[in-house]
């Protein structure tokens, strides 16, 4: 990095963006030009620290001072107290919630302490809209040392020996997928990144795509040496503007520096990187349907064999992987297969990089070694449940996986661990509940989610998770059967079964994984016409008790369908033909006045 | 729904995007995109010409344009109002936050209310989770949303340009 003596680090995700971190970068450079530093301190947007649910994030190298929940009023302070006087803003440094210590670097706080970055390691670091900052941290290293020292077969076997697997859900060998495509013959082959990303509630693979761009064009172009692919596309949803926009800053760079286009540091390989947009269709994440997607038809998935592998993308061989399986190749290269494989369990190496969110104190992306504890990753980094309150379940897998207990709190996380506990890796998003979810209002959550998904080409998963869902919706309108939940589980198997992609293969999991964990619940709703987490409106009123209410006219004023009538300083009363049930009468009440019968 | 007569000049221009990409039947999805950026829309009139353009059938183009839940035949609203039902904003009461929107603008989700200012969708995760739940209206974001505050956040809209007032 050039002459300047310090840099601002702005947090430039997707969250902190929402939370006006455009403005405080904005502000920054305005004041410090007011003050005559700008040639002095450089101001940075970078990707996602991961820290979201204390964003906007502010970093200050080189002292390495985190700064949190900063708006852009606090922007003059940090210049003249930080940048001019030398000296901490206290208030605006993180407190840790159980010491009340206030902590000054981000390594200390026990949100990062026990993560290790692989994927991630430029992500809040680096500016990714400067090549040359990637470039200072390693970058497009492995990829000379590919084209300088390593045969295609050699790079390969360090891709095996590292025993990274497919981060995109399925858990696929990395160098396996890329030894089969290498060894079948054709002229033209394609590697193909998938940035579909449609599991609702995860935002990993986008974030890397916004924080990092170049690690994923960097392990492309190594891919493409490998297999002997001179094109790769990248797959992306046209709603993903940010992450875009990066790629293409990141793909003009990398053109501009001769590590894309032809005869790329002087070797005789040569490769390109084009885009493709996606149009909002989670099946489209399945590598068949992206491939149909990719050639301009509708994504809908097809039958394998034959696998993209022999014949993908235009009908050639082409070697589809996940973002974050990318962000982790150039790694693997420059360090080694035995420093990966040093990290993880037996049969699952390296990291994972997990959207948390839910019922959680730090809700924010993060990477950790496989083998972590789920309760390390909830109470340790997670902080916790919010407000105090019970934790009952995490659910992992997105729409294909399930909810899981306490039990499994102590579980290593691995892929082969949760398949066996009933859920999965999935693709990274993890959701953390807590008393107040009812399990079977989870479970139709998803099923929605799936119906709407669904390409509608086989009969069981178009047709099936319709009744399934119908099923849930009879249950949570108090109107089910014990006969219902043998429906449920029966038909959940025969969808399984019988459907054609991994969508409908997995699409029952989330009601599988509920009834097992959660039948207590499941038959509440059907033998005692009550859901115990108090969600399922049918199930529920509010009533007021006259004993308890002072007639303070909070509620009345905060009912939003006028469903509350009284005189002041005299008991209310909720007419319950026209309560909505939104519940802000109860959160309102300040003398526990207001029942949930 | 009812026949519109496209302009010449709109014509024209869905003819110069087919062109951009060769006229390939393979580059429909590229198309459509371009196309509802410019449009902001993609009714049966236009899938028509692109249709044509492309030399393949307008079903086809039909199949496409509904298998993708981007793209709209329907116009959007002045201010589209985006509910995120993502699984992080669902946990959190997006439900709520939604059912709220649909009773004030009395539309449903899809819909576009008479006056033509407003539109409701919702999607799935905004990649803001951290701000759960989350709506957001045309480009701009809020986060943290309760049902309560509904009815400020459509108030923002209603006088026809929206105030400066802050997201999260
Ligand atoms: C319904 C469905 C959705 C999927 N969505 C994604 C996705 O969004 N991103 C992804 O990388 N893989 C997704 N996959 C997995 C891909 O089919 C494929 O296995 C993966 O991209 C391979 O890359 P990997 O080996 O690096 O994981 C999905 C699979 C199914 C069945
Ligand atoms: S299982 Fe569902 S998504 Fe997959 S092909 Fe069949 S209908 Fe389509
Ligand atoms: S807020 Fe509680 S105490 Fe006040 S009028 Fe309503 S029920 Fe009674
Ligand atoms: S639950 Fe909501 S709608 Fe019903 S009485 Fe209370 S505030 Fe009014
Ligand atoms: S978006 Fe800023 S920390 Fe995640
Ligand atoms: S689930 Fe709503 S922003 Fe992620």
């Amino acid at each position: 990095m050039t002459d300047y003596k310090m840099h601002l680090l702005v947090c430039g995700g997707t969250g902190c963006k929402a939370s006006q971190s455009e403005q405080i970068k904005n502000n920054f450079k305005n004041q410090l030009q007011e003050v005559g530093l700008e040639n002095d301190v450089q101001v940075i947007h970078t990707g996602c620290f991961g820290f979201c649910e204390q964003g906007p994030i502010v970093k200050v190298q080189p002292d390495n001072t985190f700064y949190v929940s900063v708006t852009p009023d606090d922007t003059r302070e940090i210049i003249n107290e930080h940048i001019v006087k030398g000296r901490q803003v206290d208030h605006l440094l993180y407190t840790d919630p159980n010491t009340k210590v206030q902590i000054t670097e981000s390594k200390n706080m026990d949100f990062y302490k026990k993560q290790v970055r692989i994927a991630l390691r430029n992500c809040g670091f680096i500016n990714p809209e400067n090549i040359e900052e990637y470039i200072g941290n390693d970058g497009y290293s492995a990829l000379g040392k590919c084209l300088e020292e390593l045969t295609p077969e050699s790079a390969i076997k360090m891709i095996m020996d590292s025993g990274l697997r497919g981060r995109g859900g399925g858990g696929f060998p990395t160098g396996l997928k890329w030894d089969i495509t290498r060894k079948v013959e054709n002229e033209q082959k394609y590697v193909v990144c998938n940035a579909d990303e449609g599991d609702p509630g995860a935002f990993m693979d986008r974030s890397i795509l916004e924080g990092d761009p170049h690690t994923v064009i960097e392990a492309m172009a190594i891919c493409g040496y490998c297999i002997g692919a001179n094109k790769g596309l990248v797959y992306i949803r046209a709603e993903y503007p940010l992450a875009i926009q990066r790629l293409k800053t990141a793909l003009t760079q990398a053109r501009e520096y001769g590590l894309l286009g032809e005869n790329i540091l002087g070797s005789d390989f040569s490769f390109e990187i084009e885009i493709r947009y996606g149009a909002g269709a989670f099946v489209c994440g399945e590598e068949t349907a992206l491939i149909h997607s990719m050639e301009g038809k509708r994504g809908e998935p097809t039958f394998k064999p034959p696998f993209p592998s022999q014949e993908g993308y235009l009908g050639k061989p082409t070697n589809v992987n996940n973002v974050e399986t990318f962000a982790n190749i150039p790694p693997i290269i420059t360090k080694g297969a035995d420093w990966f494989s040093s990290i993880g369990t037996e049969k699952s190496k390296g990291t994972k990089v997990f959207a948390l969110a839910g019922k959680i104190n730090n809700v924010g992306l993060i990477e950790v070694p496989m083998g972590i504890t789920l309760r390390e990753v909830i109470y340790d980094i997670g902080g916790g449940i919010k407000n105090g309150k019970e934790f009952k379940s995490v659910q992992t897998g997105g729409p294909s996986g399930g909810c899981l207990t306490n039990d499994f709190l102590d579980t290593p996380i691995d892929y082969d661990n949760l398949l066996a506990a009933g859920s999965m890796m999935g693709s990274g998003g993890m959701i953390v509940m807590d008393e107040d979810d009812c399990m079977v209002s989870i479970a139709k959550f998803y099923l929605e989610f799936t119906l709407d998904e669904s390409c509608g080409k086989c009969t069981p998963c178009r047709i099936g998770n319709k009744r399934l869902y119908e099923i849930l919706e009879k249950i949570t309108d108090g109107k089910g059967t014990p006969e219902d939940l043998t429906k449920l589980r029966m038909l959940s198997h025969v969808i399984k079964d019988s459907s054609l992609c991994g969508l409908g293969q997995t699409s029952p999991n989330p009601i599988l994984s509920t009834l097992d964990n959660f039948m207590h619940e499941y038959e509440a709703h059907v033998n005692d016409g009550k859901c115990p987490a108090g969600q399922c409106k049918a199930l529920l009123q509010y009533v007021i008790t006259d004993e308890k209410c002072t007639g303070c006219t909070l509620c009345f004023r905060n009912c939003p369908v006028g469903a509350i009538s009284g005189e002041k300083r005299n008991p209310h009363y909720i007419d319950q033909s026209l309560c909505i049930k939104c519940g802000a009468c109860y959160d309102k009440c300040k003398f526990d006045a207001i029942k949930i019968a | 729904m009812p026949k519109i007569k496209l302009a010449e000049n709109t014509i024209n221009q869905i003819k110069e995007i087919c062109a951009q990409f060769d006229n390939q039947e393979g580059e429909l999805i590229n198309v459509l995109h371009q196309v509802q950026n410019k449009l902001g829309y993609l009714p049966a009139e236009v899938q028509e010409v692109i249709a044509k353009e492309l030399k393949m059938s307008l079903a086809k183009v039909y199949g496409v344009v509904t298998f993708y839940s981007f793209f709209t035949m329907l116009p959007q609203g002045e201010h589209p109002i985006s509910i995120c039902m993502g699984t992080a904003c669902y946990v959190r009461g997006a439900e709520q936050v939604l059912t709220e929107f649909k009773r004030q603008l009395n539309i449903e989700v899809g819909q576009t209310s008479p006056d033509g200012k407003f539109s409701l969708s919702s999607l799935r995760c905004v990649g803001a989770c951290g701000l759960a739940p989350v709506v957001t209206v045309g480009e701009k974001v809020y986060g943290r949303v309760s049902p309560q505050q509904v009815s400020k956040i459509i108030a923002e809209y209603q006088q026809g340009c929206p105030s400066e007032a802050k997201s999260a």
